[in-house]
């Protein structure tokens, strides 16, 4: 039982950087290969913060803050330095590197039993596993109201327009340019604000914790994609952290089966590539057509 | 009259300084009065898509200033003169959003050019102004307004990327070749669209056309460049007397 309420706990904490990387990868249809730097990054600032006594809530609203930055100088390579976007990311993620070392002191920092966001007084009340749950599901409908608030807005419809056609949103008007940078940073704070939670959770931040984590977040998005189909946009946002928390269930049932956590990272990457294939599958085989009719 | 767009030695060279410099447009004076609806032929190379891009501002010339209603823009992006100047392109992909609805992207469509804040977009506040729009037009638009563009015909969506372009009157309404990529109905259907509309609503309008048949029988003035240079202008009853002959002459080296 714990089993399972600390692996939907860590869905629902990747959750948060797949809404991130949705914003990116899905709507402006590029990928963000900051992200891998972006996630270790908000997990340094945020324990470095709670070790030097920081208030928990500022703490990870420091992480998320954080994110916005690294989207910032991805962007402003991507758009103003006209560096291709994948590598730009790439410039970004390996610069940070140095930074999340240097935020640290060492490869490795542990929260040794500091407050966090996730272990407050009234928390400790809940069963083991359920503040982090109840906090982050918070957290995740208060971000995908948000978001969903944003899409509908006259801005948020020049961020999709964007993504969709930029030629034709150039052509309306709309500054691409802004919009790419503005949906770099929101993205990049989410994938930050994660990383800090994330921190919390485990008790520590590692320079080395980006890594596969653009895997584990695309692996979200296509799940929910191939478990939801066509959707409106919030919905899709919901599948999304839907998608993480079944990703989630499904590299805990591998486990079961006698895989070591030193396997997660190929696994990660085998789960993605079915996933992102199934489509395929789906018109050589009509698979749907088959799981409909039973 | 009122002369809208005034082009003042306009020159465009490419590869400057090396072997492979080339003059794409040399010296380029063109003044179009309000409501001139211009034909611009030529063959390919005689520079009229690059004449069309140093208006919509996506090419900047190498010489000469660009005024639209006495407002110098030759400086301003695309971005800024998109409150001015709409534009209906080639290829019916590149003038909408396919992962948008039909009326989605007629509502980024009569926001062109203004500023657009953190206001809710209030979609269902234009519903029954975009019906009444589209429902004026061929291929039924009106039945599909919640339909992703993507899942469209060329021709709906060519039809949908000029209403876009005229539901927020333009000062000038630039065409390209906007019906080379559809059927022959199809095309006759947009092209009779477009002429009703800008003659209705009185807009100015340049439109790039390989058919010598449309040039002649669209528009009140007809313009043919080659080499990078106007050889012929003809507006009114001059135009009116043009023959495929007359043009076909001004078309050799």
């Amino acid at each position: 039982m714990s089993l399972i309420t600390s692996t939907i706990g860590q869905g629902l904490l990747w959750g948060v950087l797949a809404l991130g990387l949705f914003l990116t990868f899905r709507i402006l249809n590029f990928p963000d290969m900051t992200v891998e730097g972006t996630f270790p990054f908000g997990a340094a600032i945020c324990v470095s913060a709670l070790v030097h006594g920081v208030d928990p809530m500022l703490a990870t609203i420091l992480a998320f803050l954080g994110g916005m930055l690294t989207g910032l100088v991805t962007g402003l390579l991507y758009t103003k330095g006209k560096i291709p976007v994948l590598l730009a990311g790439i410039l970004t993620m390996t610069g940070v590197y140095s930074i999340n070392l240097l935020i640290l002191g060492k490869a490795n920092v542990g929260l040794l039993n500091k407050a966090t966001l996730l272990n407050g007084k009234l928390l400790q009340k809940l069963p083991a596993n359920f503040p982090t749950i109840v906090i982050v599901l918070l957290a995740a409908i208060l971000i995908i109201l948000l978001l969903a608030l944003f899409l509908n807005t006259d801005l948020g419809q020049n961020f999709i327009a964007t993504g969709d056609n930029e030629n034709m949103a150039r052509s309306l008007g709309i500054n691409t340019d802004n919009m790419k940078i503005l949906g770099l940073m929101i993205s990049n704070g989410l994938i930050g604000l994660a990383g800090g939670l994330l921190a919390q959770n485990g008790g520590y931040a590692d320079v080395n914790m980006g890594i596969g984590t653009m895997v584990i977040g695309l692996a979200a998005i296509i799940i929910g994609e191939v478990a939801y189909g066509d959707l409106s946009l919030t919905a899709r946002l919901i599948a999304v952290v839907i998608g993480s928390i079944i990703y989630r269930l499904i590299l805990l049932l591998v486990l079961q089966l006698g895989f070591s956590t030193n396997d997660f990272k190929l696994i990660s990457a085998i789960i993605l590539a079915i996933c992102m294939m199934l489509p395929l599958f789906e018109k050589k085989f009509h698979t749907r057509k088959l799981l409909k009719k039973e | 009259m009122n002369t809208i767009l005034d082009l003042q030695n306009i020159s465009t060279t490419v590869n400057a300084g090396t072997n492979e410099e080339k003059k794409i447009l040399k010296n380029i004076n063109l003044k179009l009065e309000d409501g001139d609806f211009v034909t611009l032929l030529g063959t390919n190379g005689a520079g009229k898509s690059t004449l069309l891009n140093i208006i919509n501002g996506s090419l900047f010339p190498t010489t000469g200033k660009i005024f639209l209603k006495k407002r110098n823009l030759t400086n301003d992006s695309e971005v800024k003169r998109a409150k001015y100047i709409a534009q209906v392109f080639q290829d019916p992909k590149m003038g909408t959003a396919p992962r948008m609805t039909v009326a989605e992207n007629l509502l980024l469509a009569t926001k062109r050019g203004h500023h657009r804040g953190l206001h809710l977009r209030g979609l269902d506040k234009h519903l029954d102004d975009f019906k009444k729009e589209t429902s004026q037009l061929p291929n039924g638009l009106n039945e599909r307004l919640n339909t992703f563009v993507g899942n469209l015909s060329g021709g709906q969506r060519q039809t949908l990327s000029f209403l876009m372009a005229t539901i927020k009157r333009p000062d000038l309404l630039l065409l390209d070749e906007h019906t080379a990529a559809l059927d022959p109905n199809t095309s006759r259907e947009l092209l009779e669209l477009t002429d009703k509309v800008v003659r209705e609503e009185h807009l100015t309008c340049i439109m790039i056309t390989h058919q010598l048949k449309d040039a002649i029988k669209y528009g009140n003035r007809t313009i043919i460049l080659n080499s990078g240079e106007i050889v012929l202008d003809v507006k009114g009853k001059d135009k009116k007397k043009l023959t495929e002959e007359d043009i076909l002459q001004y078309f050799a080296d």
